[in-house]
């Protein structure tokens, strides 16, 4: 009894809070059929704004994959000296409002900024760096506590083998990470694609220039164009899910036994 | 022929090894043998040069290898809890040091299969390390160690994760490996029965320091210091005394140099029996016996026997 009411709980809690709401922006995007939505997407400012979206994603993404691996062993492996310090502050972007991620990037990018005067702000320069910030923790928290967990002994075993540093992360260590880092730029992924609050603040939202697909569900939205919003909505919720799909895809079969 | 010179390796505050000096000679299968703590994992990581050591030196067949990486070393090593690469079949992990030794193809193919014959894993070539048991995984770990043909193969603590029987069949099984190869080779192990059983020299150690280095019927027969005597066999302390359970001589009249002791507790061990006793000065002393022994003095709980040694050590 009390598992079962347990189980009607998560699923009804699950229901209302996710379910419902993503539930309805479907419905709401097909309301008037098909061509509508797909016409609200195909229009030149909407594709705009989800090729600027992809574009933010496909430079964060990577950057942020190697960077959280690299980081991930200096943290646990190499004990570089300072490194405990960056083991705190990758954290941050998560602690941190976007708003004002946004906000230290357009002080340090603005007209009086340390770095002013490159025509960073209110361009894709500006959008892909709070992208990029926005989304830096997640690879580096899930590989380090399977770092971690994996130990040394592998990497010894390969090191009195005759295999070098390189040949070792290669064949031994990443095989073992892989999962973790997987998960890591799937979330990553995800976070980049729903930027919102910083790239708003730094982006300038121009639309047909600077408006990526967040902004451009918002901006519409606003405007009174329900049915843009939530065909956009659209095509953000379905990059998601193929991404994950991908994923588990992806996973090869000796995992799965 | 490995030679170890006045390594001294600390860990924070803790003396892992202080100014140990030890010589394996080519052919020979030396056991390391001491409780935890006492360095012995610590010595066989430097000549792997998994650690390094804060002075002294290694060399291997003359070589000073001292500042060389574990890679450029020619060792084998043998992990306790296996280091399988989890993510690669049997014949990927056993072929692992020839792979990145860029040999052909053929060749690699050839000594595996060899390797995997020797080890008995013929069948299970295309298994990853999760479908295998401990044993299995172990022999693997040996198997891939050989592959390199390694100048030396250390093994650490290889069978302690094992359990009893196993660890038993395959303590066996070494030996006679060593026998067809004679690799040299250094085995790590805390249980003075398997370093007795398997090697044919045997360093005892203890706090970072070596206390006797001999072959297995020296260590039992003439011991160093009272650690060596307590720790290859049981004994028993009287006084200053220092007496094996089985140099023991039990009867029921008194006669000249014996002493007067109760049975407390007999403990049948299969052909064995244990007799604690307590003797009228209150000192506690263990005696093995045989059954026949035991049966012939009619021995029981309770009752009044005549102890005298037939063999003692005072150091």
């Amino acid at each position: 009894m009390g598992r079962y009411l347990l189980r009607c709980g998560a699923l009804g809690y699950l229901a209302v809070l996710l379910l419902a709401p993503v539930g309805l922006v479907f419905y709401r995007a097909f309301e008037h059929g098909f061509w509508p939505a797909w016409h609200a997407i195909a229009s030149p400012d909407a594709m705009h704004a989800l090729k600027l979206t992809l574009v933010a994603a496909a430079i964060a993404v990577p950057a942020n994959m190697v960077f959280g691996i690299l980081c991930a062993l200096a943290i646990v492996r190499y004990r570089v000296p300072g490194f405990r310090l960056v083991n705190a502050l990758v954290d941050l972007p998560l602690a941190l409002s976007p708003v004002v991620v946004g906000l230290s990037l357009l002080l340090l990018y603005g007209r009086n900024g340390w770095l002013g005067g490159h025509n960073v702000l209110f361009a894709t320069p500006a959008i892909v760096l709070a992208t990029i910030f926005v989304s830096l923790p997640f690879v580096v928290r899930e590989v380090v506590p399977v770092l971690r967990e994996i130990g040394t002994e592998q990497e010894q075993a390969a090191s009195t083998l005759g295999a070098s540093g390189f040949e070792i992360f290669r064949r031994i260590t990443l095989p073992s990470i892989r999962w973790a880092v997987a998960y890591g730029v799937v979330l990553t992924t995800a976070r980049a694609l729903g930027e919102y609050g910083a790239v708003r603040v730094v982006s300038g939202n121009i639309v047909g220039q600077t408006e990526t697909t967040t902004l451009f569900v918002a901006n519409r939205y606003q405007d009174f164009e329900t049915q843009a919003a939530y065909a956009a909505s659209i095509v953000l919720a379905l990059i998601a899910v193929v991404t994950l799909l991908l994923m588990n895809r992806l996973r090869p079969k000796e995992e799965t036994r | 022929m490995i030679e170890a010179r006045n390594i001294t390796k600390r860990f924070g505050d803790f003396t892992a090894l202080d100014h140990v000096s030890v010589d394996v000679p080519t052919g020979s299968l030396t056991a390391l043998l001491g409780p935890s703590g006492s360095g012995k994992s610590t010595l066989l990581r430097v000549i792997a040069g998994l650690d390094r050591p804060d002075a002294g030196t290694v060399s291997l067949d003359g070589d000073d290898v001292t500042g060389r990486p574990p890679q450029k070393r020619g060792v084998g090593f043998v992990f306790q809890h296996y280091a399988a690469f989890k993510h690669m079949t049997v014949q990927e992990n056993v072929g692992f040091g020839l792979e990145v030794r860029r040999r052909p193809r053929a060749e690699i193919v050839k000594r595996v299969d060899e390797l995997l014959e020797l080890v008995q894993l013929k069948g299970l070539a295309k298994r990853y390390p999760a479908q295998l048991s401990g044993g299995q995984r172990q022999r693997m770990g040996l198997a891939r160690a050989l592959a390199v043909d390694p100048k030396v193969l250390l093994l650490d603590e290889p069978f302690g994760a094992l359990d009893a029987r196993v660890r038993k069949e395959l303590r066996a099984w070494l030996r006679r490996l060593h026998d067809e190869t004679h690799t040299t080779t250094v085995i790590v192990t805390h249980d003075q029965e398997e370093a007795m059983e398997v090697a044919d020299r045997v360093v005892v150690m203890n706090g970072g320091h070596i206390e006797q280095v001999a072959p297995p019927r020296e260590l039992y027969d003439a011991p160093a210091n009272e650690f060596v005597m307590s720790f290859v066999g049981p004994v028993n302390r009287l006084g200053d005394t220092y007496i094996r359970p089985h140099d023991v001589e039990l009867s029921l009249e008194p006669n000249g140099a014996t002493q007067e002791a109760m049975v407390e507790r007999l403990v049948h061990l299969g052909f064995e029996v244990r007799a604690e006793l307590v003797r009228d000065d209150g000192e506690e002393l263990s005696v093995q016996l045989t059954r026949e022994q035991t049966d012939a003095l009619e021995l029981a709980e309770g009752q009044i026997v005549y102890v005298r040694p037939t063999r003692q050590t005072v150091f």
